[in-house]
């Protein structure tokens, strides 16, 4: 099972990581490898079988719609790599005014 | 020019909304923290709702509740299993890169489905279509400081982050841009009136995206594109009317409309595409593993049914039985919730049903537009409004000085009498008093008044007036004819 | 050799309360332990020491004021006895990085849930321990601040995720630690440092707090030197916690007092399928050689079958990534963590996240976003799904005819440092028999069973959904009638 040089692209796209060639070469045969081995899968008949996202049979955890204090926001910027005006401070989001 | 409105054109209109409201929670959707409006920048934050590394969500009861409230408004079907699940792109305002919301796919319904909203059209009845409704997360709020050309960095506030959201989506029934506006005025009615939320557009607790296409009549759909980006009702209806006239003229130039999303300058009244958020709308949804599925059995839905707040369409009929208001005049009085509530109250103290609905819907309304304000936000009580009718009653005061009144009592906070004191407003009962300006006026105007004694009845309302002139409106016209009759005939 | 440090954390709490002992000199041996192993070993990423002998001094005075044994006993569970917690629970004040650059500096601003029980119960915590970056892999090679060594032997790897806190508590530095498991990193590596470790029943401890790798399945469990002080921290960290709504809210018995209570009629049962050609032969010799002893205690042992054994390895490798792709997207250097600056938004994204996380990490994110990407989420995210019921139905039919499910708790013994880096799938093997155990929620606990050229080898005993203390109670007749889990390593 190969991938496709574009499809590694556009996962890493998606994955927003930043892939040098080197490991976008690596990655695909990698993989392809681990794909191929989860191919394994096809043979395993699941026609009826219903997916199990969450094995616990719990339903219905709430809480009540009850107010509690938050993070004091000096603790809160003091983690963020850039901040201004008690604001986290990021490179210019594309504005659409 | 481009016309407001296309219909007739050879094309036919084809409207679907997605709208968004705040749910009115103290808390927010899957953390404890508060969701009060307009709090200084990341301080309404947590674990949580900033998505630190080894937190997890816990679903809010009370929005549950809420979005379960409004599906039974609509005539939704419940679904008996909903589950959340991560809607995965990045963006700054989105604090773990993902959105919990519910998505829809085979075995996994949303909140609700189907249903719908009763507009009035025309004059006619129209039935908007439900497609769904369910809950979500609200995101962080993006601030750009203008600059040159903007600045080189923008600003994220985390306390809108998690705040409850719930997003309905009609069927594509609309047919021009007015049954939007009347569509959305009747949702945003009713949601109030469910106590679900304030939907207030300027403040962003209800905002709303749509789809708009043309479609040639019995043809198939045409390309649809998106349009966002719109603050009031009046922006969705210019918005969807200036797109319209847009497909209608590509198509005319024999070419083709693009699927795209657009975004509505309200100051140039446009409509532009914009680079789409995510270069590609692969949204990676899969089952939210911190949470559990959530069951809602019959049990529930009763018992949010036996709960729920009086409809406006309830509220009217019953203001219509109980106190005989005219249709029109109770659809106006329900305007709003507080509205209704202000005029059941001032009636409650004694206020006759008529009057008082004359007086909101007159001289309270046209103030409330002036000011641009709800009548929950200025400084009228209904006692106030009881305690000013009374003096009309009592003749204390004239109908017309009692408006001036109203004004000041609104803008001075201050009870009726206090501003009749205030000003000496106090009408002239006391005949004689009024006898001699009476006498007065006419040594003043020979002219006028030898008219009248010659049996031209015109000039009278001439010298009526300079009586009320006189007095500053504080005597009772009747009573100025009558005397200057006695006088002058 | 300082006193105290081979000690259980049972026993360290009696001498406290006898007063034979002093809560300060232990932690203290334990600290002069750290600091003598660790440069060889490196099994900690951060080591609390000032914060450390402060509480344990507090817990001195506290005992001298409680005075004599019954007292004492008012005292909570672990009052003064020195735990390491894994790199990836959250703990207000002190770094938490999970092995990554992305994360280095982070100070948490609050505490896992089972950190504050911890404290709660009295442990004194002294540090974080090193582990594969964000819990994806099974040798602690892929840490960004360097591998862990085996005490058993430098050369090999301690196995991993949590090969830090194996390694820890089988070189004598604690008696007690804290890993977490989503394929098998607590047991995995227990095996391969010969020390016992519990994967609990999923839901039966908090997830508040532990760094998600992949949240179906990821458990926070104990690591200790015998199965009664692995019953004893269980005790402590198990409960429904009201911040994770996926913790059961279900009974927690008295795991210690049960592991000693006397039982009859427990059955094994052996599953062929883990006993196949990929399994090193001494690894089954030393399993077969447990169940014999189990026999001679009593207990029968009978054959049965796991069918879909080797189809859950690839449906982990599905799943697994696929949650970890969308756990990992926070990492974006807007709100915490490393950035990468650029005045591009884009750019400083992916560039931080290029930057932060090393390779493994990268596959898996990779490999995840492709598996629920559009056009592939049917063929591989939800067929592995539906292979996941599959294998949880399996254990459900085993769980009907036996109580408990034997199997080695990896393929082989501890593998050398270096070997497996390269070969990704290889090392994805050496969890072939503990990712079912994940898939399917159960509990399992591993506890050494025997050597094979002076490396230890594990056995998994996997039970029924939170039936711990039948595990606990089998692992501790064990330990009664064995003395492999009384060996120590060998004094670098
Ligand atoms: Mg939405
Ligand atoms: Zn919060």
């Amino acid at each position: 099972m190969a991938i496709e040089r574009a499809t590694v692209l556009h996962v890493a796209r998606l994955a927003r990581l930043a892939l040098t060639d080197e490991e976008r070469e690596r990655f695909a045969a990698q993989l392809a490898r681990i794909l191929e081995h989860c191919a394994r899968l096809d043979a395993t008949p699941i026609e009826g079988v219903p997916a199990t996202s969450h094995v616990l049979p719990i339903v219905n955890v709430l809480r009540e719609d009850a107010p509690e204090p938050s993070l004091p926001r000096d603790e809160v910027l003091a983690a963020a790599p850039a901040h201004a005006q008690g604001f986290f401070r990021v490179p210019r989001v594309l504005a659409l005014e | 020019m481009r016309p407001e409105d296309p219909r007739g054109r050879t094309h036919e209109v084809v409207v679907g909304l997605e709208i968004h409201v705040q749910l009115l929670t103290a808390s927010k959707m899957f953390c404890g923290c508060a969701t009060a409006f307009g709090a200084p920048p990341n301080t309404l934050v947590c674990p949580v709702c900033l998505g630190l590394p080894g937190s997890l969500p816990v679903l809010n009861r009370k929005a549950v509740g809420l979005g379960l409230r409004t599906a039974i408004a609509l005539g939704c079907h419940v679904s008996p299993r909903s589950r959340f699940h991560r809607k995965n792109y990045y963006y700054p305002d989105l604090a773990k890169n993902y959105q919990i919301s519910q998505y829809e796919y085979a075995d996994h319904p949303p909140l609700a489905t189907g249903g719908a909203l009763e507009i009035q059209a025309d004059g006619r009845p129209r039935r908007i279509a439900i497609r769904r409704v369910h809950l979500e997360e609200d995101t962080a709020r993006l601030v750009h400081p203008p600059g040159e050309g903007g600045s080189s960095f923008s600003l994220v506030d985390y306390n809108r982050s998690g705040v409850p959201l719930m997003e309905i989506v009609t069927e594509p029934d609309l047919r021009s841009p007015a049954e939007a506006r009347g569509f959305l005025n009747a949702l945003r009615r009713l949601l109030q009136f469910a106590q679900v939320s304030t939907c207030r557009m300027e403040e962003g607790t209800l905002r709303c995206d749509a789809n708009l296409s043309l479609r040639s009549p019995g043809g198939p759909p045409g390309v649809r594109t998106e349009v966002k980006n719109m603050n009031s009702v009046r922006a969705v209806e210019r918005a969807l009317a200036f797109e319209a006239a847009r497909q209608h003229e590509v198509l005319a130039r024999g070419e083709a409309v693009v699927q795209e999303t657009r975004h509505w300058d309200e100051r140039r009244g446009l409509t532009f595409a914009s680079r789409s958020k995510e270069e590609s709308e692969d949204y990676r949804y899969f089952p939210e593993p911190d949470l559990v599925p959530l069951d809602v059995d019959q049990a529930w839905v009763q018992a949010v049914r036996d709960a729920l707040p009086e409809l406006p369409a309830a509220r009217r009929d019953r203001l219509i039985a109980a106190f005989g208001l005219s249709a029109y005049d109770a659809d106006l009085v329900t305007a709003t919730p507080e509205m209704a509530g202000f005029f059941e109250e001032t009636v409650a103290l004694g206020g006759s049903p008529k009057a008082v609905a004359n007086w909101m819907l007159g001289p309270v309304a046209s103030y409330l537009n002036e000011h641009d304000t709800d009548i929950d936000r200025i400084a009228l009580s209904p006692a106030r409004l009881v305690a000013l009718l009374r003096l009309v009653d009592a003749g204390i005061v004239s109908g017309r000085t009692a408006r001036d009144i109203l004004v000041e009592m609104i803008t001075r906070d201050q009870e009726p009498e206090a501003v009749v004191e205030a000003h000496g407003l106090r009408q002239i009962s006391d005949e004689t008093a009024l006898r001699a300006v009476v006498d007065q006026v006419i040594a003043q105007n020979p002219g006028p008044a030898a008219e009248i004694r010659a049996g031209k009845a015109r000039a009278l309302a001439f010298l009526v007036g300079q009586v009320m002139r006189a007095t500053g409106g504080r005597a009772n016209p009747e009573t100025i004819n009558r005397l200057l009759q006695e006088r002058l005939s | 050799m300082p006193p105290g440090v081979w000690e259980s954390a049972r026993a360290l709490r009696g001498a406290f309360a006898s007063g034979t002992a002093l809560p300060s000199q232990v932690v203290g041996a334990a600290l002069e332990r750290i600091a003598a192993c660790d440069p060889l070993l490196h099994a900690f990423l951060h080591v609390d020491a000032e914060r450390a002998r402060q509480e344990a001094l507090e817990w001195d005075r506290l005992y001298a004021r409680a005075g004599g044994q019954a007292d004492a006993g008012s005292l909570p569970a672990l009052a003064g006895v020195p735990v390491a917690v894994k790199d990836n629970l959250c703990t207000r004040g002190v770094p938490t990085t999970c092995g990554s650059r992305i994360l280095e500096g982070w100070i948490p601003p609050y505490d896992a849930t089972v950190i504050s029980r911890l404290r709660r119960a009295g442990a004194v915590i002294l540090g974080k321990t090193n582990m594969d970056e964000f819990a994806m892999g099974s040798s602690t090679e892929n840490s960004a601040f360097g591998p862990t060594r085996n005490p058993w032997d430098p050369g090999r790897v301690p196995g991993g995720s949590s090969g830090g806190s194996a390694a820890a508590v089988a070189a004598g530095c604690v008696p007690l630690a804290l890993g977490s498991d989503t394929g098998g990193s607590i047991r995995q590596p227990a095996g391969f440092c010969g020390v016992v470790g519990l994967k609990p029943t999923y839901g039966r401890v908090s997830r508040y707090g532990l760094v998600a790798f992949a949240s179906s399945l990821d458990q926070i469990g104990p690591f200790a030197r015998d199965v009664a002080d692995c019953a004893l921290l269980l005790g402590v960290i198990a409960g429904h916690d009201p911040l994770d709504s996926t913790s059961a809210d279900v009974a927690v018995p008295d795991f210690l007092e049960g592991a000693a209570r006397g039982r009859d009629r427990i059955r094994l049962g052996v599953p062929a399928e883990a006993f196949g050609p990929g399994v090193d032969a001494a690894v089954a010799q030393a399993v077969r050689a447990a169940l014999d002893t189990f026999q001679d205690l009593g207990l029968e042992v009978q054959e049965i079958t796991l069918p879909t054994l080797d189809v859950a390895l690839p449906a982990y490798y599905l799943i697994a990534p696929a949650e970890a792709s969308s756990n990992l997207a926070r990492y974006d250097g807007v709100r915490y963590g490393a950035r990468d600056e650029s005045d591009d938004l884009y750019e400083m994204v992916t560039r931080t996240r290029q930057r932060g996380f090393g390779a493994e990490v990268k596959r898996r994110i990779m490999l995840g976003t492709y598996a629920l990407s559009a056009g592939y989420y049917e063929a591989f995210y939800i067929r592995a799904q539906k292979v996941r019921t599959l294998v949880a139905r399996d254990f459900e039919r085993a769980f009907a005819k036996v109580d408990i499910v034997v199997m080695p708790t990896s393929p082989t013994p501890p593998f050398a440092a270096g070997e497996r880096v390269d070969d990704p799938l290889w090392m994805y093997l050496s969890d072939a028999f503990t990712i079912p155990v994940n898939l399917a929620g159960l509990p399992g606990l591993a506890l050494p069973c025997g050597f094979s050229a002076g490396l230890p080898v594990g056995m998994q005993l996997v039970g029924r959904a939170f039936d711990e203390a039948t595990l606990l109670w089998a692992g501790c007749a064990y330990q009664q009638a064995t003395s492999w889990h009384l060996r120590r390593p060998p004094e670098a």
